[in-house]
C-alpha cells in the first residue's frame, strides 16, 4: 500500500512547483509572476470542475462557460451592491444587501451555479452524443445573450469590481494571500473529486460512462448519477468564476462565451481526460502559452491549435498520459 | 404597425434562414454521412468571405469574387478533410470537437497574420445596388432577394442531387449504412472528400454572400456557426430537409423576435424596460426555441434516416 | 393466477407496420424454468426488451410479483428483483471482473450516492461479489479487466453479475450463445441448480439445453405465443413441428 505509482510521484511533483513558482516570485520580489500563477490555479480549478463530468461521466459539455460566468457575475453583483451600497433586491419589506465577503460570495456562487446545473442538466442528460454537446453550448448561449442584453450589469461592457472581496481579516489584496486561498481552495476542490472518483458514487459515474445498459439492469438509474454529477461539476467551475473575477476584479460576458468552455475542456484535454491533475497541468500550459508566447507573437492561437491538434491527433492521454502511462482502475 | 414593415421583416426572416440553410446543409451533410462533428465550419464561412473580398477588390467583379469563394472555401475543405479531418472520422464526438476547436485556432490566427485585424469592404455589385418595388407596394433591397434567390437554387439542386444523381444515391447509401456501402466498393475516401468540399463551399458562398452586408473580418464565422448547429440540431442532424425546416424557423424566430417582442411587451410594460427586456428575450428566443424542441424530439424535428 | 412471479397480458408492440409483439401472454411460475423458442425474427429480443424495460410496449402489461411494472424503467424493474442477463455480453470493459460485480451488489444494496468512502474498502461489496464470482467459477480471474476476458468468461461474468443482484425472478436472454459444446453443458447444469433461487425465464437457441431444462416450452410465431406446454407435448405438437422445429 505505501508503494505510489508514476502518476501519484508525477501529481506530488506538479504540487510541489505549483507552490515553489511563487513562492521563488515572492523571494525575486516579482509579484506579477504570483498573480500569473494564480490565474493557472483558478482556470486549473474550472477545469477540475468540468473534469469531474467529462473525465470521469463521460459528459461533454460544450457549456461549462455558463456555471464559470455565473460564479463571475455573482462575484460582481454582490461586490457592486456592495461597492454601491445599494440594496440588492428589496421586495415588500425584505431587503437583501450586496457583500463583499469571499465566504458569502463562495457560497452564493455554488448554490446558484448548482441550480441552473440541475435546470440545465435535467433537460440536457434526457439527450445523448453530438445532442447533449450542442443542447448544453445553446444553454450555455442563451445565459451569454442574456448577460448581454441585460442593462442592469454593465451589458457588453462588464462589470467591474473596484476593491478586491474580503475572507475573514485577510489581506486579499496581498499577490501572495490571494494566491494562497486560491490554492487552498483547489486543493479542497481536488481532494474533493478524488474521493468521488473513488467512492461508491464514482464507480456508478464512470461506469455511466463505460456502459449505461449494464448500469440501469443492475439497478442504478444512470440519469440521477450524472445529474449529480453535473451538478457538482458547475459548482466547482462557478467557484473558480468567483475568484477569476476577483483576481480580475471585473466581470464580463467573455467569460459566459463559447470560447471560454472551448478553453476550459482545453485544460482537461491537453492534461489529460479523466486524469485528477490534468486540468493543473493543461491550465499551466495554456497560460504558458498565453503568456510566453503571447510576448513573442500576437498570434499566440496559432500555436496553441497546433499543439491542440497534436495531443488530440496523436497524444489521446494528454500529457499526464505521456508521462504517467495508461490510466488505471483500483 | 404599418403591414409593410411586418413583411419587409418576413423578408429578411427568409433571407437570414436562407443563409443559415447554405451554412447548415454542409454541416448536416458532413455529420450524417461521415458521423463527424465539425466545429471549423465556421472557418470555410470566413474563407469564403476572404477570397470574394479579395477577388472583388482585385478585378472589380463582385461575380468573379462569388466564384472564388465557392472554390476557395472547397478546396480549403478538401485540404483540411485530407490533412486532418480524415483521421477523426473514428473518432469520439469529444475528440472531433478539439480537433475542429483547434482548427478554428490555427485558421483565424492564420488569417489575421496574413489579412490583419482590420475588416475588409465588399461590396454589393452594382446591379443590386438599388432597393427594387415590390408589387408596387414597397421596397425592398434587391440585394437580400438575390440572397433569398441563391439559397432557393442551392436547395432545389441540393434536392436534386441528392434524390436523383448517383453520387446523391451514395451518400444517402452512405448516411444510413456506412459498411454496406463501402462493401458496394464505392471509394469511400473521395466519397467522403468531396461531400466535405461540397458543403465547405456552400459555406464558402454564404460567407461571401453575407460579407457584402457586414464586415469581413476575422471570427466573422463564429455567431453563424453556433447558429448553423441550433438550425442542425432543431431539424435533426444528417437531414437536408430538417436543416431547410430548422433554417426557416430559426430565421424567422430569431428576425421576427428581436422586431416584435419588444413591440409586444411595450403593451404591459413602460418602453424603457420593454425595450430592454424584450432585447434580453428576443437574443435567447432560438435557443429556447432549441431546448423546448429536444426536449419533445431529442433528435431534432426530421429523423433522418426516415 | 396470482401466484405467478411475471405475467404479461395481451402485450402489444409495433414498428411502422410490422407487429413484434401481437396481443402476446406469457406468464412465469414460482420454481421452474420456462423455455421460450421461436424462430429469428419471431419478436424475442423485443419481448425481452419489453419485460426488462428497455422498451415501452404500445398496449397490454406486464406484473411482476403482483406489481404493475408496465410503465417502471429499466433501473426500477432491476431493483424489484428482475435479474437479466445479455445475449450479446454487456459489460463495463475497464473494470476488473471482480469490479463489475461489486458495482452490481452495489446497485442491489442501493448504495451509489455513498460519496465518502471509497469503494474499495467495502469489504462486504467485495466478499459477497467474490462469492458470486466464485459460483460461475472466475474466482482466479477477478483481477483482470473485463476487456481482457475470453468470451467464455465473459458469459460467465454476465451471470456473476445476476447472481449479485439476487433477483426474484431471471431473465435470461441466449446465455449458451457462443459456448462451446463444453460451456454449454456446464452452464446447463448451473442453471438447473439456479431454479431453486428463483424462476427462469429463458430465452435460447440451444435445444439440448432447452429440452433438457424446461418445465414449460412457450413457442413464439410472429410475435405471439402459438403453444405453450412440457417438453412432451412440443416435441409431439404438429404445429410447433411445421413452424419452427421443422425448419431445423
Amino acid at each position: 500500500m505505501l508503494s505510489i505509482n508514476r502518476e501519484q510521484k508525477l501529481n506530488l511533483l506538479i504540487i510541489v512547483v505549483i507552490l515553489a513558482l511563487p513562492s521563488a516570485a515572492l523571494w525575486l520580489q516579482e509579484p506579477f509572476y504570483i498573480t500569473l500563477m494564480t490565474k493557472v490555479v483558478i482556470l486549473a480549478l474550472a477545469g477540475v470542475g468540468l473534469n469531474l463530468a467529462l473525465g470521469l461521466g463521460g459528459l461533454v459539455s460544450f457549456g461549462h462557460a455558463a456555471f464559470f460566468g455565473i460564479g463571475g457575475y455573482v462575484a460582481g453583483i454582490l461586490a457592486s451592491h456592495a461597492f454601491n451600497d445599494e440594496w440588492l433586491f428589496s421586495f415588500f419589506g425584505l431587503q437583501v444587501s450586496g457583500s463583499s465577503s469571499m465566504l458569502l460570495i463562495w457560497l452564493l456562487a455554488i448554490i446558484v451555479a448548482a441550480i441552473i446545473a440541475a435546470v440545465i442538466g435535467y433537460f440536457s442528460l434526457r439527450t445523448q452524443g453530438v445532442y447533449f454537446i450542442m443542447i448544453t453550448l445553446a444553454f450555455a448561449q442563451m445565459i451569454y445573450y442574456f448577460a448581454i442584453a441585460w442593462p442592469a450589469y454593465g451589458g457588453e461592457d462588464g462589470l467591474s469590481i473596484y476593491v478586491r472581496n474580503q475572507l475573514l481579516s485577510l489581506n486579499t489584496a496581498d499577490p501572495m494571500i490571494f494566491f494562497a486561498i486560491c490554492f487552498i481552495l483547489l486543493m479542497a476542490a481536488l481532494a474533493l473529486v478524488s474521493m468521488l472518483r473513488n467512492s461508491h458514487f464514482g464507480a456508478a459515474l464512470q461506469a455511466a460512462r463505460q456502459n449505461e445498459q449494464r448500469l440501469a439492469a443492475i439497478g442504478i438509474r444512470p440519469f440521477g448519477i450524472k445529474l449529480t454529477a453535473f451538478v457538482i461539476s458547475a459548482a466547482i467551475t462557478a467557484l473558480a468564476g468567483a475568484l477569476f473575477a476577483d483576481l480580475n476584479r471585473f466581470v464580463s460576458p467573455d467569460m459566459l462565451s463559447w470560447h471560454t468552455s472551448g478553453e476550459i475542456m482545453i485544460f482537461v484535454i491537453l492534461g489529460g481526460v479523466g486524469r485528477l491533475m490534468g486540468p493543473i497541468v493543461g491550465a499551466a500550459l495554456y497560460v504558458l502559452f498565453e503568456y510566453y508566447l503571447g510576448g513573442i507573437t500576437e498570434h499566440w492561437g496559432l500555436f496553441l491549435g497546433i499543439l491542440l491538434l497534436t495531443v488530440v491527433l496523436f497524444a489521446r492521454g494528454g500529457i499526464v498520459g505521456l508521462i504517467a502511462g495508461e490510466l488505471k482502475h483500483e | 404597425m404599418p403591414l409593410t414593415l411586418l413583411f419587409e421583416q418576413l423578408l429578411n426572416s427568409l433571407q437570414f434562414g436562407m443563409m443559415l440553410f447554405l451554412m447548415s446543409a454542409g454541416l448536416t451533410l458532413v455529420f450524417g454521412v461521415m458521423g463527424l462533428i465539425n466545429l471549423a465550419h465556421g472557418v470555410l464561412y470566413m474563407v469564403g468571405a476572404f477570397a470574394c473580398a479579395i477577388v472583388a477588390s482585385l478585378t472589380g467583379s463582385f461575380w468573379l469574387g462569388l466564384v472564388a469563394s465557392l472554390i476557395a472555401a472547397a478546396m480549403a475543405g478538401a485540404l483540411v478533410e485530407i490533412g486532418v479531418i480524415r483521421k477523426l472520422y473514428q473518432r469520439d464526438h469529444l475528440d472531433q470537437v478539439l480537433a475542429t476547436y483547434a482548427l478554428i485556432l490555427i485558421f483565424s490566427e492564420a488569417t489575421r497574420w496574413l489579412f490583419g485585424s482590420f475588416p475588409l469592404y465588399l461590396d454589393v455589385p452594382q446591379i443590386l445596388a438599388t432597393p427594387i418595388n415590390l408589387f408596387g407596394w414597397f421596397y425592398y433591397s434587391s440585394y437580400r432577394l438575390f440572397i433569398i434567390f441563391v439559397g432557393l437554387v442551392v436547395a432545389v439542386g441540393l434536392y436534386w442531387l441528392i434524390v436523383k444523381t448517383r453520387l446523391g444515391m451514395r451518400i444517402r447509401a452512405g448516411a444510413t449504412d456506412r459498411e454496406m456501402i463501402a462493401a458496394l466498393g464505392v471509394d469511400i475516401r473521395t466519397l467522403y472528400t468531396l461531400v466535405f468540399a461540397l458543403g465547405a463551399g456552400l459555406a464558402g458562398l454564404a460567407g461571401a454572400l453575407l460579407g457584402a452586408l457586414q464586415s469581413v473580418e476575422v471570427g466573422m464565422g463564429d455567431s453563424v456557426l453556433i447558429l448553423a448547429f441550433v438550425v442542425i440540431v432543431i431539424g435533426g442532424i444528417g437531414s437536408i430537409k430538417g436543416a431547410f425546416i430548422g433554417a426557416m424557423l430559426v430565421g424567422l424566430v430569431d428576425t421576427m423576435g428581436r422586431f416584435l417582442l419588444p413591440e409586444l411587451l411595450a403593451l404591459f410594460l413602460t418602453p424603457e424596460s420593454a425595450a430592454s427586456i424584450g432585447g434580453a428575450l428576443s437574443s435567447v428566443a432560438i435557443y429556447i426555441l432549441m431546448a423546448v424542441i429536444l426536449v419533445v424530439k431529442p433528435k431534432g424535428l426530421v429523423s433522418a434516416n426516415a | 393466477m396470482s401466484d405467478c412471479i411475471l405475467q404479461i397480458k395481451n402485450l402489444c408492440k409495433k414498428f411502422g407496420e410490422l407487429k413484434a409483439t401481437d396481443g402476446l401472454n406469457l406468464d412465469l411460475r414460482p420454481g421452474e424454468i420456462h423455455a421460450v423458442i421461436g424462430p429469428n425474427g419471431a419478436g424475442k429480443s423485443t419481448l425481452i426488451k419489453q419485460i426488462c424495460g428497455e422498451l415501452a410496449p404500445d398496449s397490454g402489461s406486464i406484473e411482476f410479483l403482483s406489481h404493475d411494472i408496465t410503465a417502471l424503467d429499466v433501473a426500477a424493474r432491476a431493483k424489484l428483483g428482475l435479474g437479466r442477463t445479455f445475449q450479446i455480453s454487456s459489460l463495463l470493459l475497464e473494470y476488473s471482473a471482480l469490479r463489475n460485480v461489486m458495482l452490481a451488489v452495489q446497485g442491489f444494496r442501493g448504495a451509489s450516492y455513498q460519496m465518502f468512502t471509497p469503494m474499495a474498502w467495502d469489504s462486504s461489496l467485495r466478499e459477497v461479489a467474490m462469492q458470486a464470482l466464485t459460483e460461475v467459477g472466475l474466482q482466479q480471474r477477478g483481477d483482470v479487466s473485463a476487456a481482457q476476458l475470453s468470451h467464455g468468461e465473459r458469459r460467465q461474468l454476465e451471470i456473476a453479475l445476476v447472481l449479485a443482484l439476487q433477483p426474484k425472478a431471471f431473465i435470461l436472454d441466449e446465455p449458451m450463445a457462443g459456448m462451446g459444446a463444453e460451456g454449454s453443458k456446464k452452464l446447463t447444469e448451473f442453471l438447473d441448480q439456479l431454479r431453486h433461487r428463483a424462476p427462469i425465464l429463458l430465452v435460447e437457441h440451444d435445444m439440448d439445453a432447452v429440452f433438457s431444462l424446461a418445465d414449460r416450452i412457450s413457442v413464439l410465431v410472429y410475435g405471439k405465443i402459438i403453444f405453450t406446454g412440457s417438453v412432451a407435448d412440443v416435441r409431439n405438437n404438429a404445429q410447433v413441428r411445421a413452424a419452427y422445429l421443422g425448419e431445423e
